[in-house]
């Protein structure tokens, strides 16, 4: 499945170059983490034609992060569960990861208030203009063109998990099933490499999960619930905007 | 609401098609963590409707197509003064029946939620990568073609 990935930038703004090299940083991460992309990196290391020990550092890197999410979320997030023999499996941090070195980039080159959003998970730097922060809609559930909530927020990343109207790829491996508890997760934090596992991770939770990100330093998150009540935790309540319609 | 007229300053919506393969495709297990203490709250849910933004010096813009599992998805933006007056869905998906029910339940829907959307005034929108290659991401390339 492929994805876009948006760059907004406002003012100070950066050169072009520096919009480039984030472009040509994303391919790159792409062409060598990619699990549909046999020839690459993560996918000979799931299947074992390329040892951990060879793997580049920036895949052993997130085979790292991802191994220590799993055990910081209980197992909730475990990529390697999925993989025959437990292969080593960074993908489920990746995207969020290479969002947060494209910001790191941006910001190098100048950017201060900058959104890069990658098919729905982002990082907001800054703010969009003085005194007002990126305001982000929460996706609702049922209808890709609505938003459920709007989240206004500063130097945050935001990271959604959910299963919409139909299919899934999300189930609890000890029994096999789909996680029903609540529809959609919305994680914010301080990496979106976290943020987004941990949105994987309270969705398989359910809402207890929400009381379990409020307790990661700086983390907060938003759900909506199976029975459409939207739920959030205590960070999340300076960021949810009330006057927003709730649809 | 915040002004955001000067688009031509900003460099905004590169919306790059990208094949990023990241998602993993299951993902796991449980945890057992209870307790309370979390916030919660009800929040009553309406529809907010919204009619026909004005004309005037507006421009249109079309987001990219996307094609989505129930076919090509396009929107198209219209801008005025730097505000959303209308969102047109340029391509809809109708091969078969299935479809063609969402397609007809999604485009008023596109038209007012686009708008309220646009009176919160969205710089962005979280979802679930695994449907959001839908109206979402069109809606979103579309914004970002706009500048706003």
């Amino acid at each position: 499945m492929g994805t876009v990935v948006s760059i907004d930038v406002r003012p100070p703004l950066v050169t072009a170059e520096a919009i480039e090299a984030a472009v040509a940083w994303f391919h790159d991460v792409d062409r060598r983490f990619s699990p549909y992309k046999p020839d690459s990196e993560v996918s000979r290391l799931i299947v074992g034609a390329l040892a951990f020990e060879a793997a580049s550092p920036d895949v052993r890197a997130m085979v790292t992060l991802a191994d220590e999410l799993r055990d910081r979320t209980g197992g909730a997030f475990d990529a390697r569960r999925f993989r025959s023999d437990a292969a080593p499996d960074p993908t489920g941090v990746v995207k969020g990861w290479s969002v947060d070195e494209a910001v790191a980039g941006l910001r190098l080159a100048g950017a201060r208030n900058v959104q890069v959003n990658a098919g729905g998970d982002l990082v907001a730097l800054g703010e969009p203009s003085p005194g007002v922060p990126w305001r982000i809609g929460i996706r609702h559930p049922d209808h890709a063109d609505r938003v459920a909530a709007v989240l206004g927020v500063r130097d945050l990343a935001v990271a959604t998990s959910g299963l919409y109207e139909r299919g899934g790829h999300i189930v609890d491996p000890r029994t096999g099933n789909v996680p029903s508890a609540l529809r959609s997760v919305t994680v914010v934090g301080p990496s979106l490499a976290l943020a987004d596992a941990y949105a994987t991770a309270v969705f398989v939770m359910g809402e207890a999960g929400l009381d379990w990100v409020a307790r990661q330093p700086g983390f907060g998150g938003v759900a909506i619930t199976a029975a459409d009540r939207l739920v959030w935790t205590e960070l999340a309540d300076g960021l949810l905007d009330r006057a927003a319609p709730v649809a | 609401m915040p002004k955001r007229g000067a688009a031509a300053l900003t460099l905004t919506g590169l919306a790059l098609a990208l094949l990023l393969n990241f998602r993993t495709p299951s993902a796991p297990a449980t945890v057992a963590d209870g307790g309370n203490g979390g916030t919660s709250n009800d929040s009553g849910r309406s529809t907010a409707g919204s009619g026909s933004g004005s004309t005037g010096s507006s421009n249109a813009y079309d987001g990219s197509v996307v094609d989505t599992r129930y076919g090509p998805v396009q929107v198209e933006v219209s801008v005025a003064n730097g505000k959303v007056t209308d969102v047109t869905a340029l391509e809809l998906p109708n091969q078969d029946r299935r479809s063609a029910n969402i397609s007809s339940r999604a485009e008023p829907l596109l038209r007012s939620e686009a708008l309220s959307a646009q009176s919160a005034t969205i710089d962005g929108v979280s979802g679930a990568t695994y449907t959001s290659d839908g109206y979402a991401q069109s809606l979103q390339s579309a914004l970002d073609a706009a500048g706003l």
